[in-house]
């Protein structure tokens, strides 16, 4: 466990087309992204979903810190190919859960290394969120770095101590992570019980309606964001729906081992 | 002994926190680091049992390169206790939380029931042993870390800022507790800033400023340096500005605890009878 893996997810103050977009437009086409990565379950569809995101990386000047999270999403994609194998579908199909899975991290990814905690409250308010909860979003969003270095010092403290978290079979690995979650767990909450008595001691909420000294404005560019994206997702639908898409076939499936399960006829894709 | 080489270390994201540190800590000796904050002393002392490894340079603990040891085996020499003991209390007993290390270095279980019990009776702690440790104030949960470390009698004994939030009572039991450790021939090393607590412990200082050591050498040698102090954003201890504001009587300027203090005061007295 390290802190490099959220750094992937970090904003960075950086001048670049893709920081200064609005975060409005850039929210559209992250969840642009994020319905397209769902709607296929095709190995070239998604494989493409994920490729056609590096430009925006690379545009975005940040390719060293979102290798960082596609990094730390390893495991899970390992675990979700491995579970999806076992359970008996095809080696593409699990292959085509990984790539969505790691299309998904990096779709967010981006907008997160992007978009700054304010401007995303904003884009919040901008959309009618009441303010409470636009606070409430953005200020865990900006516990995140500080959670990853409390969870950094959590387990030193307890490798200090004699832990050992790489030690054991799987479920004593699972059980590893017990002395490093519960302190985790209880200092949020903590601090978010102190959060909350200095916010109510600084008057917090005090005002119906508040009134922000910046205001979101959108350019051409976050315009033609919102087009591109639009139809980037009607062609997409319309591809799924009509188009038959050339399918990789290897043939390998796992064994039927597992003789409690009930083997559905998973999608051949 | 603890040695560490031209120890330079940096975090992944920023420039150098240590930048070239020689040090020789021997063993039973009792060293005390202090700094101003953000000196290093904390990424320092993470080096001494393996959490942090250099990225140039080397620390030894007796003699074996800390890069080729994993912490679970260097932290049974060398046992750091963290500043904030809410970063590994985590059972639902404090007896548990104190027997929790033992287990993982696999003690059996008669040694540590043992262990466990003269641990919290030693550091007044016996009367919340089936207590979780979450309803503990934060002083009590201090001591709890710090019992769950010595519970394993590491040789090395090594305590970061071990005086916040206690009162002055248990600092008054924690400094005798520590000079108890030293008397044990323990080395035990301490980061503070708590200039009044070193003043009466009287141990070796080394004083850490942006990351190098600026001062090595006794307690009442560095305590009473005003400029060095000053320097590393600490203050001298009350009694070394009593004595340096008295200087006009002759007083000795490298005095720093009250007892040294008052036979020098009483001498002058008599000299000016």
């Amino acid at each position: 466990m390290s802190i490099k893996i959220f750094e992937g997810f970090k904003f960075t103050k950086l001048s670049t087309p893709l920081h200064n977009l609005d975060p409005r437009a850039k929210f559209l086409l992250t969840i642009g992204f994020f319905i397209v990565t769902l709607l296929f379950s095709n190995f070239y569809a998604l494989l493409a979903v994920l490729l056609i995101q590096l430009p925006l990386v690379v545009i975005a000047r940040s390719t060293r810190r979102w290798l960082r999270s596609m990094k730390g999403g390893t495991f899970l994609a390992v675990l979700i190919f491995v579970m999806n194998f076992i359970t008996g579908t095809t080696f593409v199909f699990s292959l085509s859960m990984t790539i969505r899975f790691l299309a998904l991290i990096s779709s967010f990814s981006i907008f997160f290394m992007t978009t700054s905690p304010d401007d995303l409250g904003l884009a919040l308010e901008s959309m009618k969120v009441p303010y409470t909860l636009c606070f409430t979003f953005t200020t865990a969003v900006r516990l995140v770095p500080t959670m990853a270095i409390d969870a950094q010092t959590v387990v030193d403290a307890q490798k200090s101590r004699g832990l050992e978290l790489e030690r054991g079979n799987l479920l004593k690995r699972i059980r590893n992570y017990v002395p490093i979650l519960i302190p985790l767990i209880v200092n949020a909450i903590r601090r978010s019980v102190e959060l909350a008595e200095a916010l109510e001691s600084r008057a917090f909420g005090s005002t119906e309606k508040r009134e922000s000294l910046i205001t979101l404005k959108m350019k051409t560019l976050d315009y033609l964001t919102i087009v591109v994206t639009l139809t980037f997702v009607a062609v997409a639908t319309y591809v799924n729906l009509y188009i038959p898409l050339p399918t990789l076939d290897i043939p390998i499936r796992m064994p039927h081992i597992w003789p409690w399960m009930s083997y559905p006829s998973w999608p051949n894709v | 002994m603890i040695k560490t080489e031209m120890l330079h270390f940096a975090y992944p994201i920023g420039g150098d926190v240590l930048k070239g540190i020689d040090l020789e800590i021997g063993d039973s000796e009792f060293v005390a680091i202090m700094g101003e904050n953000g000196a290093g002393k904390t990424t320092l002392i993470k080096h001494f049992n393996g959490l942090h490894k250099p990225t140039k340079g080397r620390v030894t603990v007796d003699d074996i390169d800390t890069k080729k040891r994993s912490v679970a085996s260097i932290a049974r020499d060398v046992g750091l206790v963290f500043q904030n003991p809410d970063h590994q209390l985590f059972c639902e007993t404090v007896k548990e939380e104190v027997a929790f290390s033992l287990r993982n270095f696999g003690y059996d279980a008669e040694t540590i029931e043992r262990r466990t019990t003269s641990i919290l009776e030693t550091l007044d702690l016996s009367q919340y042993a089936e207590s979780s440790p979450f309803t503990l104030s934060g002083g009590e949960r201090k001591r709890v870390a710090l019992a769950s470390v010595l519970a394993w009698n590491p040789k090395y004994v090594v305590l970061d800022e071990p005086t916040i939030g206690q009162d002055y009572l248990q600092k008054d039991r924690l400094r005798n507790f520590i000079l108890q450790l030293v008397s044990q021939r323990k080395t035990v090393i301490m980061v503070t800033h708590d200039v009044e607590f070193v003043a009466e412990c009287k141990p070796r200082v080394i004083l850490l400023s942006r990351g190098e050591i600026v001062a090595d050498g006794p307690a009442r040698v560095i305590l009473s340096d005003e400029a060095l102090l000053d320097k590393c954003s600490l203050m001298r201890p009350q009694i070394s500005s009593l004595m340096s504001s008295l200087r006009d009587l002759g007083l000795s300027q490298d005095v720093i605890d009250v007892y040294t203090a008052r036979a020098c005061l009483l001498e002058a007295v008599k000299r000016v009878k």
